[in-house]
């Protein structure tokens, strides 16, 4: 008898805005959350725009003396730690610490402090590195501290899937539970690498919107004149808790995790297979691990960055995948309000996902203006649409031709 | 002289993050103020850049309280 897994708690920060109750409101009046990068001067960079987390203050979920400790990406991953803790009211203690764990992604960890670090030992030599810089950008140092900060002193891992990451860590996490190995995770992402090094790196991959004088219209997945993604930061953490243990304790539900897909390209270093294969594999794997048939999905949050490449392969096979069924589905990409977060993309993107079973609600894709006619499912243009949403799936492809998809289902008891 | 023990003490504040209160010459870094092993590297560190020394870690070592951190200052600058 398989053991049920369950989602008791969200906690977010995202360029929508800090905490979920900010981001939800935004998704529902599908605004933007792009504007022109405010961090540091961008004038001799192609793409000049980012979806940057604003009013965030460290301090509020964080003690002060820890602030300086950590690279940015650690703190939104707290906070959003604390938010979803306060949620789910979870009680983590001597008699049950030892089966709570975490697993978050990251595609870079702690690039601000590296890139500040490095100017240091340039300019002043490696006597004036602070003892702090390696623990306090290694990727798994979100993870570290979280289980610090709550004792959770379960399985502690931390997954570098590029733009998969926090799928794949919700994914693990899933997986951990079911196998009995854990009865509470903290799970998702964090991202913060609006830097100049990799503005720039993603810039010279040609890979970023240039649309620089209309920032808030730039991210426009699935449309016709999209052109690139929009970088995006912040961290989304979920909950996900055995069903026995959550009923137990009286927690409030928000949906449950059914299935989980991985696959891998095995193409390219950074272009998705044409026809879509590793995305075929996954979310096929993902259906069969469910025990769904695909006619069973309601609703899709794609990875649909906006590149003309990955839009095109992800609807192929989304078509191959669902068949004729493919053209009910509503299909969207909120990575067209938020950006996107990379390794913390899956994490936030799962949020809603959930969220859009529990409130009946499908985010829209946004800035979806001239329909291409390569890409022409239903990806909920613009405005965000009432429905009921019993299952839905969640994909994110990575650089390396990674690949993932979550299944997530309305709790029925 | 009044200086060097007033900027050593906004030194410790700063970068302990504790109140100006608690830094009196015999507080201890570790048990009194806190400070783990990497936050008294860090203390070290932030001497030697206000006060442009070089503090080797044989000196560092004896450096435990306050007021040993505004006696070594004094001593490496010749007050």
């Amino acid at each position: 008898m398989k053991r049920r897994v369950v989602v008791t708690g969200l906690g977010m920060v995202t360029p929508l805005g800090i905490g979920v109750q900010n981001n939800w409101e935004a998704v529902r009046a599908g605004r933007s959350g792009i504007g022109p990068i405010t961090k540091f001067d961008t004038s001799d960079f192609p793409s000049q725009i980012a979806g940057e987390v604003t009013d965030f203050k460290s301090e509020d979920f964080m003690d002060k003396q820890q602030v300086r400790r950590f690279d940015i990406f650690v703190h939104y991953a707290v906070a959003s730690a604390r938010m979803a803790m306060e949620d789910s009211r979870l009680k983590i203690d001597s008699t049950n610490c030892h089966r709570v764990g975490c697993v978050m992604g990251s595609g870079l960890g702690g690039l601000n402090m590296l890139e500040y670090y490095h100017k240091v030992l340039l300019e002043k030599g490696p006597q004036r590195i602070s003892p702090f810089f390696i623990p306090g950008m290694i990727a798994n140092m979100a993870p570290g501290q979280i289980a610090i900060e709550f004792g959770a002193k379960g399985p502690n891992l931390s997954v570098e899937t590029a733009c998969a990451a926090s799928n794949h860590a919700v994914g693990e996490s899933f997986r951990l539970i079911r196998e009995g190995i854990a009865d509470a995770m903290f799970t998702g992402g964090s991202e913060a690498v609006v830097t100049p090094l990799a503005l720039g790196g993603f810039c010279a991959m040609r890979a970023l919107s240039t649309r620089n004088d209309e920032p808030e219209r730039a991210s426009r997945p699935f449309d016709l004149d999209r052109d690139g993604f929009v970088m995006g930061e912040g961290a989304g953490i979920l909950i996900l808790e055995e069903m026995e243990h959550a009923l137990e304790r009286g927690a409030h539900i928000y949906a449950e995790v059914i299935g989980y897909g991985m696959s891998a390209d095995a193409y390219h270093i950074t272009a998705p297979e044409p026809d879509g294969e590793g995305a075929i594999s996954c979310m096929s794997m993902a259906i069969r691990d469910a025990g769904m048939k695909p006619e069973e999905i309601d609703y899709i949050n794609a990875h649909g960055t906006a590149t003309k490449l990955n839009d095109l392969s992800e609807n192929r096979a989304i078509k191959d995948v669902f068949g004729e069924y493919a053209y009910k589905l509503a299909i969207s990409s909120t990575k067209s309000m938020t950006g996107h977060l990379l390794g913390g993309a899956g994490g936030v993107e799962a949020i809603y996902t959930v969220l859009a079973i529990k409130h009946g609600l499908i985010p829209p894709t946004i800035n979806y203006d001239t329909p291409d006619p390569e890409c022409d499912l239903d990806y909920v243009p613009n405005v965000a649409r009432e429905a009921k949403v019993r299952v839905a799936m969640s994909n994110s492809f990575g650089f390396g031709g990674t690949n993932a998809s979550l299944i997530f289902k309305a709790f029925e008891s | 002289m009044a200086d060097i023990e007033e900027k050593v003490r906004k030194i410790i504040c700063e970068q302990l993050d504790v109140p100006e209160e608690d830094v009196v010459p015999a507080a201890t870094f570790v048990d009194d103020l806190g400070a783990d092993s990497l936050d008294q590297v860090e203390l070290i560190m932030a001497m030697e850049e206000e006060f442009d020394l070089s503090i080797p870690d044989e000196d560092a070592e004896t450096i435990a309280t306050v007021q040993n951190a505004i006696d070594y200052v004094k001593k490496a600058l010749g007050e």
